[in-house]
């Protein structure tokens, strides 16, 4: 693959001066090894997942896979993934903004900015299994909090049944992360407010509330719609955190997907995971369009 | 006014006091937890652990061997790319964006179910070595090292650098190893540091295609041993926080466009 394209960049050498026959087809050779790659590793695994969706054990077309999605056990697990990634998504988006306002009052370059910008990123991009074990040290049956809470006040926890390692401990969790990628993505459309608009509010006799009424939040606003959608399309692609703290049952879609790939689920039926796959990359796609109808009437706004 | 300010500043102060408690408590526990010693004694017990646990050790070796093979492989692919599409083939570029930013809206365990078929061949072509799975991470790199990559070369004059080199004599390979890459270094490092950070931390592909990466031995020991795998979780925590702290640094008129999205 490679000795081809080395040969077509010396050719390409040779007719460099002018623009003569052919010299467009070996400028394309260049592109080959990055294509054939993308190709193989990104755009094959997602076409055989979408058309897997639609067929058989035998490799025929068929709608029972979707149609299996519509009720039962994948229904309920849809709607929970939706619940969780709408819930986390607005507790982030609004407690994320509240800090990235914060933070943006702050110096731009500072300290106190590099620190909240670096550890966001750590926690809303790398953190997936160790953010399982930080709540579990936090908040698990022997953490730091649940033992202060027991120890100190006779406060248990876990009275009411093994919550962190069900939903509710799902919402936490994910929160944590869901907050931290708010503050990345919102970070930049605050620094886009300009001083001389609350200056200006200020001089002609407006208060704080005034200004964020009519002028900081109608700005913010698409800002903070895009940042929502992004932020449910992430905590519905999630898959790790939650795989590290809940090893019994499936609520949530990814873990049902881990079922079908670890070979709990019945034989013959592998095309059900591709289905559930295929119902993710929809969920995730309506929420990714969304937001990108945003970005761009965003961006025409700032113009 | 100045009241108005001040108040501003109080709440302010109070945000950060509040959201930062809620998130260091979690660190703070793991410290405290990572540090419990046997009959109510603190000790470094767990964080001794680490360094004894043989299979631990050799996880850790191969994360950050996947690591600089996955940065360098994007970069390998990228850097060429996208710098020939500028200067020749500008027709691609929307084609090559879409590309690169794909990977954003198909969730990572869909692509491991697409990919594990695909991995059987892989690994019967080239071995099951753990390091095949940076083709793997080289996908999920592909968009934060685009987006470094790309507000890299929009920050310098390619193609006139580009046309002046070869008008002097060098070579295209020339040209892309010594003008380009060295004009584009800081976003070269910063695609790098955020695509070790990102490999570091990736569990769902290593763990559903079988490979004993950092991630996936410390979820096994958290079943073992709950001490250990949160001393290494921190770890992995406070190594991802100084490299992307560094980037801070490094990228810095880049950054925003790093960060974007």
């Amino acid at each position: 693959m490679v000795a081809p394209v080395t040969t077509g960049v010396g050719r390409a050498d040779r007719a460099a001066p002018g623009p003569g026959p052919g010299r467009s087809r070996v400028a394309w050779l260049v592109v080959v090894p990055f294509l054939a790659y993308v190709g193989t590793f990104l755009v094959y695994p997602t076409v055989s997942v979408l058309a897997g969706a639609f067929q058989d054990a035998d490799g025929g077309f068929t709608p029972t896979n979707l149609a299996d999605l519509t009720r039962g056990a994948y229904l309920r697990a849809f709607l929970r993934s939706i619940e969780l990634s709408a819930i986390t998504a607005l507790l982030g988006a609004v407690l994320g903004a509240l800090l990235s306002w914060a933070v943006a009052g702050g110096a731009p370059d500072g300290p106190l900015r590099r620190v909240v910008v670096a550890g966001a990123g750590v926690l809303a991009q790398f953190g997936g299994v160790p953010l399982a074990f930080a709540f579990l040290a936090t908040v698990g049956f022997q953490g730091f909090v649940t033992r202060f809470l027991r120890d100190s006040f006779g406060v248990d926890l876990f009275a009411g049944g093994a919550w962190l390692f069900e939903l509710p401990g799902l919402t936490l969790v994910y929160t944590f992360f869901q907050i931290p990628l708010m503050v990345i993505v919102f970070l930049p459309a605050l620094d886009g407010l300009r001083p001389q608009w609350r200056e200006a509010v200020d001089s002609l006799g407006g208060t704080a509330w005034t200004y964020w009424r009519h002028v900081g939040g109608p700005v913010l606003l698409p800002a903070f719609l895009g940042a929502v959608l992004l932020l449910f399309a992430n905590a519905f692609s999630a898959y790790a955190t939650a795989a590290a703290l809940v090893s019994q049952g499936s609520p949530i879609v990814p873990l049902q997907i881990r079922g079908f790939l670890t070979g709990e689920v019945l034989l013959g039926r592998e095309n059900l995971g591709k289905a559930l796959g295929l119902g993710m990359v929809v969920v995730v796609g309506v929420a990714m369009g969304l937001y990108a109808v945003v970005q761009r009437r965003f961006a025409r706004w700032q113009r | 006014m100045a009241a108005v300010r001040a108040r501003g500043r109080v709440v302010r102060f109070v945000v950060l006091l509040v959201l930062g408690a809620f998130f260091l408590l979690p660190l703070v526990a793991m410290v405290e937890f990572s540090t419990r010693g046997a009959g109510g004694t603190r000790g470094l017990a767990s964080w001794a652990a680490i360094a004894d646990d043989p299979d631990l050790v050799e996880a850790i070796v191969v994360s950050v061997q996947l690591a600089a093979a996955s940065s360098l492989l994007v970069l390998v692919l990228l850097v060429p790319t996208m710098t020939w599409i500028r200067l020749r083939l500008p027709a691609l570029r929307r084609l090559v964006e879409f590309l690169c930013l794909l990977p954003v809206a198909i969730p990572a365990i869909v692509l491991v179910v697409g990919m594990a078929p695909l991995y059987a061949w892989v690994n019967y072509l080239l071995g099951d070595s753990p390091l095949t799975l940076a083709f793997a991470y080289a996908v999920l790199v592909l968009p934060f090292a685009y987006r470094a990559i790309d507000a890299g070369l929009s920050a310098i004059d390619l193609k006139t650098l580009a046309e002046a080199a070869r008008g002097l004599g060098a070579s295209w390979g020339t040209v892309l190893l010594r003008v380009v890459v060295p004009n584009i270094r800081t976003a070269l490092i910063g695609a790098s540091l955020l695509s070790v950070a990102l490999v570091l931390g990736e569990f769902t592909v290593a763990s559903l295609l079988n490979f004993d990466t950092l991630q996936v031995r410390v979820n096994l020991l958290g079943k073992r041993d709950a001490g250990v795998s949160i001393a290494v979780s921190l770890m992995s925590l406070l190594f991802a926080f100084a490299l992307l702290f560094l980037l801070s640094f490094i990228g810095r008129r880049r950054r925003a466009a790093v960060g974007e999205g």
